[in-house]
């Protein structure tokens, strides 16, 4: 499995860590309920087929990337940096 | 039919014409007292312990392929109860004690065969770890011994001990525990079930779950709906899609783990040896073949297959364990899906809808689990209280910050 990185171009799988779904990205505020920051932090839709998922270029260029895979073929369609979303800080 | 010694010989004198299905193949009726999604070793044996335990008879199991064709037909057979953390220890030594008299039970040879299993340490800090563990193993009643170097020497002289890398220090053995015939589980938890009017229907994929007013009331499955007064969710790797017809989200992220089976040696391998620094375990099945894996490949994956990585990272551990082992030909490599939770421990539970349990969270220890699962799950279904040993394993656990983190290692789901 290789990854597209957005900086480094395509790169062997072992360059990269998972860090797991894109629901970390959508982190609540400080005062939020504790069933927010559960949701957050540990329920999974879980998707058989395509998936978002952070993945951090660790050996690479440090980027934090947005990964769309299919889950069930490995299939990687889309690699974009966490940074370069709009609306990223 | 009662299957014995006597059965094989008087089948011999007669062609082998006396022998009969080992299950029935009914259609699905349109109502049962309780349905269980999922024909794998927990789906079955919730069953056969909710009609032999529970007396309840009128139930089905559901299962969308053929019976035992997921995680139970693709591990790697270990039966062990070497836990330490309250809520896990009594649980595993209950599901040890249950496959002790599995055989006798089920009338079925499970082959399981207890020939010990050795977690090796290579430090002074893992030795006490270790020692720690052992005593919290004894106290719960089960057995384990530390061994030390001499000892496995002599019991396990191919280990390479003096490796600058990870020298090992001893190991902690546990004798009673031991490997099964994983398929052969299945089948006779499904047999037993089937005897006690279980109807066990196959091909029939659950794609719906009924609920009015938060009660369950049924499933829509492709052989029609079905009403169930109580329905339980066994679905091992594919629970979130499974729980996602009920509206919920799991804890639970799927993820892919490896297994590796070699061409077939003579005996050499008599023990299950762990070797954790290198995340590989090995054993060597009846028919010869060493069957050995490792971790997780780390991401989220309902491929059953995994990816170079991890298996160069396995051969490269088994390496450095047990040079000896560089001849062998890997004849097989597989994948199976593990439903990860965030501190590597299950979920035997209610749902927040009335009549809908949920059995899963294994990880990657679903196997040994088998019997105790069945049984608490059962327990759970019957009567609506966890059972004693299963009452840790609880969904919210997360939210209430009482988690089960038996590695110690955090509770996030790319941690275990």
């Amino acid at each position: 499995m290789r990854l597209n990185c957005p900086l480094c171009g395509p790169r062997d799988r072992r360059e990269f860590y998972y860090s797991g779904s894109e629901d970390l990205l959508n982190r609540p505020a400080a005062d939020a309920t504790v069933e927010a920051w559960n949701d957050m932090l540990h329920l999974r839709l879980n998707p058989a087929g395509v998936t978002r998922d952070l993945w951090y270029h660790e050996t690479g260029c440090g980027s934090w990337l947005l990964v769309t895979r299919n889950t069930v073929t490995h299939e990687i369609l889309a690699t974009e940096r966490v940074a370069d979303r709009k609306g990223a800080a | 039919m009662r299957y014995s010694a006597l059965k094989i010989f008087t089948e011999g004198l007669f062609g082998n014409k006396g022998w009969t299905p080992a299950w029935r193949t009914p259609d699905p009726k349109a109502d049962y007292d309780a349905v269980i999604i999922g024909g794998g070793g927990h789906g079955l044996a919730t069953a056969y312990y909710l009609a032999k335990n529970h007396g309840l008879t009128n139930i089905a199991v559901l299962e969308k392929s053929y019976l035992g064709g997921g995680n139970v037909g693709r591990n790697t057979t270990i039966v062990r109860a070497n836990y330490f953390m309250p809520g896990n220890s009594e649980f595993y030594s209950h599901s040890l004690r249950l496959w002790e008299g599995l055989e006798a039970d089920l009338n079925y040879n499970v082959m399981h065969s207890q020939r010990g299993q050795v977690v090796l340490f290579h430090s002074d800090g893992q030795r006490d770890a270790q020692i720690r563990r052992a005593n919290a193993i004894v106290n719960q009643g089960d057995d384990a011994e530390i061994m030390s170097v001499d000892q496995l020497r002599a019991e396990f002289p191919y280990l390479d001990y003096d490796q600058t890398r990870f020298p090992i220090y001893g190991g902690m053995m546990q004798r009673r525990a031991g490997t099964a015939r994983h398929d052969a589980v299945a089948w006779g938890y499904a047999r037993g079930a089937d005897q006690r009017g279980v109807d066990l229907i196959q091909n029939c994929e659950v794609t719906g779950i009924d609920i009015e007013n938060g009660v369950v009331k049924g499933v829509q499955t492709t052989r029609g709906p079905i009403r169930a007064k109580k329905v339980g969710m066994c679905a091992a790797g594919r629970s979130g899609q499974v729980a996602a017809l009920a509206g919920l989200r799991l804890p639970i992220e799927s993820h892919v783990l490896q297994a590796f089976v070699t061409e077939g040696l003579k005996p050499v391998i008599d023990s299950v040896i762990s070797f954790g620094m290198g995340h590989f375990y090995i054993s060597q099945s009846d028919k010869g073949g060493l069957v050995f894996g490792g971790d997780i490949d780390m991401y989220a994956s309902y491929a059953a297959r995994g990816n170079l990585p991890m298996v160069e990272h396995v051969m490269e551990a088994g390496m450095t364990l047990m040079p000896m082992i560089g001849r062998a030909k890997v004849l097989r490599a597989w994948g199976g899906i593990m439903d990860m939770t965030p501190d590597g421990s299950p979920i035997i539970d209610k749902t927040p809808v009335e009549g809908l349990y949920v059995d899963a969270g294994w990880n990657y220890g679903g196997f040994k689990a088998t019997p105790a699962s069945g049984w608490c799950m059962a327990h759970l279904m019957a009567t609506n209280e966890p059972h004693e040993v299963a009452r840790r394993f609880r969904l919210d656990r997360f939210r209430t910050g009482h988690l089960m983190d038996e590695e110690g290692t955090g509770s996030q789901h790319n941690l275990h």
